[in-house]
């Protein structure tokens, strides 16, 4: 309550003032096209692994998958029940009922037993070869993309000036926790602490972890690289790790949007696309400056 | 300047909303890339070279792939594919404890070979504790046993201008209208000549089960597992696929997989 009113008083006063944040350069082009090729590229390999992971809708800690023993910590499927048919997920030994959704989807006319929905793969069908191609495709897009992204950025200072947290970021830590708690944002040129830690932990810690999992994945890098699968406890725990990290992506992708949504969407889609973003008014009473 | 924003904004809008409803309809929007024709889906299966030709070069010609220990054997080698074929021939030679197979080494080769399974089993042999690798995503491992395929390709002694060997198998994988389908699939030399790519005989200390691809089948260990056929009763030897089956090099290859199933 207290946040919001404080929010209105500023904006109230802005535009009694008739004073506007100034307008300033926060992206470079490197960051929006990158930012940008990502985006595509997340959306094709999210869609087209759902798409793999249909393939056998299971997952295993190990070397392998258990069939005569039992290692698996998901399994996603459909069997008849004297109501009909119904979808399954289990989780770590906990059975739910994902009807409609996981498992069995589609229409009541026509339930089709597949762990995600039509709408979630690309293809809609079950097309596993047509899933490894768009995947692969996109996994290169991906990791080049990474790739020019972090030379530019430690060329251009992105990394250092931009996403490396200071030591006053990590101090400031809990009072940003409880600013973004209560939806109270700062606009200004430079990313919050959180915002930091965000980015940085996608860019730096789950997109890498990604493409290790995937290669460890692979049957030809496991010869070149042997010790990759076991560091990572084995093929089928890699695959895990490489399902969880998507979850993990996917829950960014969500909070990314609702920050955005919250901290004001023109503003903030304007600086990513072109660049320039609009900041807060410069405030009057000083002690409450953003950091 | 308004009028710019005012654009700006409504250009921005609409990228947002067109984006949710992409997403929203769900991928039947990219359904055209399932068309194995399609222009777009051609592009995209470019990646597959690159990709091939990064493992080679990562991968080399001799790397192995990983062995396990007996210990590591926690249960039967799960098949997957064809598990019983029907077809009259391979039923007659299986009723006969394949006393009347023929592992036929043909093509580009000086020397055309008929080896009887004993005459396989009586070559120098190669055991492996491996790991199986399926394309669906399943993994699991089981010791194989078997000739190494290089062995077999210096006794045919090959003609330098072959490039690939055919696997021919006698299991039918498919039947519709325009006919039966037999499985088959090719590798390159260099996979061919591995030190770990064996004609397995048998598996877990017996005999190759007949649900694993009894009586011959092929371990390409760096690959997939749609890249080592069952059922194997012919080898050809060719300086290319492009006339067999639908040009790809394989069963699933025909269907859409990328030929080197190196991921």
């Amino acid at each position: 309550m207290e946040s919001q009113a404080h929010m209105l008083q500023q904006a109230n006063d802005a535009k009694a003032s008739g004073t506007r944040g100034e307008l300033v350069y926060r992206q470079t082009r490197w960051t929006r096209l990158t930012h940008w090729i990502w985006a595509v590229s997340l959306f094709f390999l999210l869609l087209s692994g759902l798409q793999i992971f249909n393939a056998h809708p299971a997952l295993y800690i190990g070397k392998q998958s258990g069939f005569a023993f039992s290692n698996d910590v998901l399994v996603i499927g459909a069997e008849n029940s004297p109501t009909g048919p119904v979808g399954y997920t289990t989780i770590l030994g906990n059975r739910f009922n994902t009807t409609g959704v996981l498992g069995l989807s589609g229409s009541a006319a026509n339930p089709n037993g597949r762990a995600f929905p039509a709408w979630a793969t690309i293809p809609s069908g079950q097309d596993l070869a047509t899933g490894r191609v768009v995947h692969f495709f996109f996994a290169w897009v991906l990791s080049g993309t990474l790739l020019v992204w972090l030379v530019a950025s430690a060329i251009n200072g992105h990394l250092r000036r931009d996403l490396a947290p200071s030591v006053n970021d990590l101090r400031n830590l809990p009072k940003d926790v409880a600013d973004h708690a209560r939806l109270r944002f700062h606009h200004s040129r430079n990313y919050n602490t959180l915002q930091k830690l965000a980015y940085g932990g996608v860019l730096f810690v789950l997109l890498p972890l990604m493409i290790v999992t995937g290669l460890a994945m692979s049957p030809s890098m496991n010869a070149a690289v042997p010790f990759l699968a076991d560091l990572l406890g084995g093929r089928q725990t890699a695959r895990t790790i490489h399902f969880v990290t998507m979850a993990l992506l996917v829950g960014f992708f969500v909070v990314h949007m609702l920050m955005i949504l919250a901290a004001g969407p023109i503003n903030e889609l304007r600086s990513i696309v072109t660049g320039w973003y609009r900041t807060d008014p410069p405030q009057r009473d000083r002690r409450e400056g953003s950091a | 300047m308004p009028k710019f924003q005012l654009n700006r904004r409504r250009f921005l809008t609409t990228a947002t909303l067109s984006a949710s409803t992409l997403a929203l309809s769900g991928c039947d929007a990219f359904d055209f890339l399932a068309d194995r024709d399609n222009g777009v889906r051609n592009v995209l299966e470019g990646a597959n070279d690159l990709t091939y030709r990064v493992q080679r070069l990562l991968a080399g010609r001799e790397s192995l792939a990983q062995e396990f220990t007996e210990a590591d054997i926690r249960q039967p080698q799960r098949p997957n594919g064809i598990t019983a074929p029907d077809d009259s021939v391979y039923k007659s030679l299986q009723s006969g404890d394949f006393a009347d197979w023929r592992l036929e080494v043909t093509g580009l080769v000086e020397k055309p070979l008929s080896l009887t399974r004993q005459q396989l089993m009586n070559m120098p042999s190669r055991t492996q504790i491996t790991r199986h690798d399926c394309v669906e995503g399943w993994s699991c491992i089981a010791k194989w046993t078997g000739v190494p395929m290089a062995l077999v390709l210096d006794a045919a002694a090959v003609k330098p201008n072959a490039r690939y060997v055919v696997f021919h198998c006698l299991d039918t994988i498919e039947r519709s209208l325009s006919g039966e389908v037999k499985y088959y699939g090719s590798i390159d030399l260099v996979d061919a000549r591995h030190p770990q790519t064996i004609l397995a005989y048998g598996m877990n200390g017996m005999p190759l089960p007949v649900e694993n691809g009894a009586p011959l089948r092929v371990r390409v260990e760096r690959q997939l597992g749609y890249k080592m056929p069952k059922y194997i009763h012919k080898i050809e030897l060719v300086d290319g696929f492009g006339a067999m089956g639908l040009g790809k090099g394989g069963y699933w290859e025909d269907r859409g997989y990328d030929w080197y199933g190196g991921i």
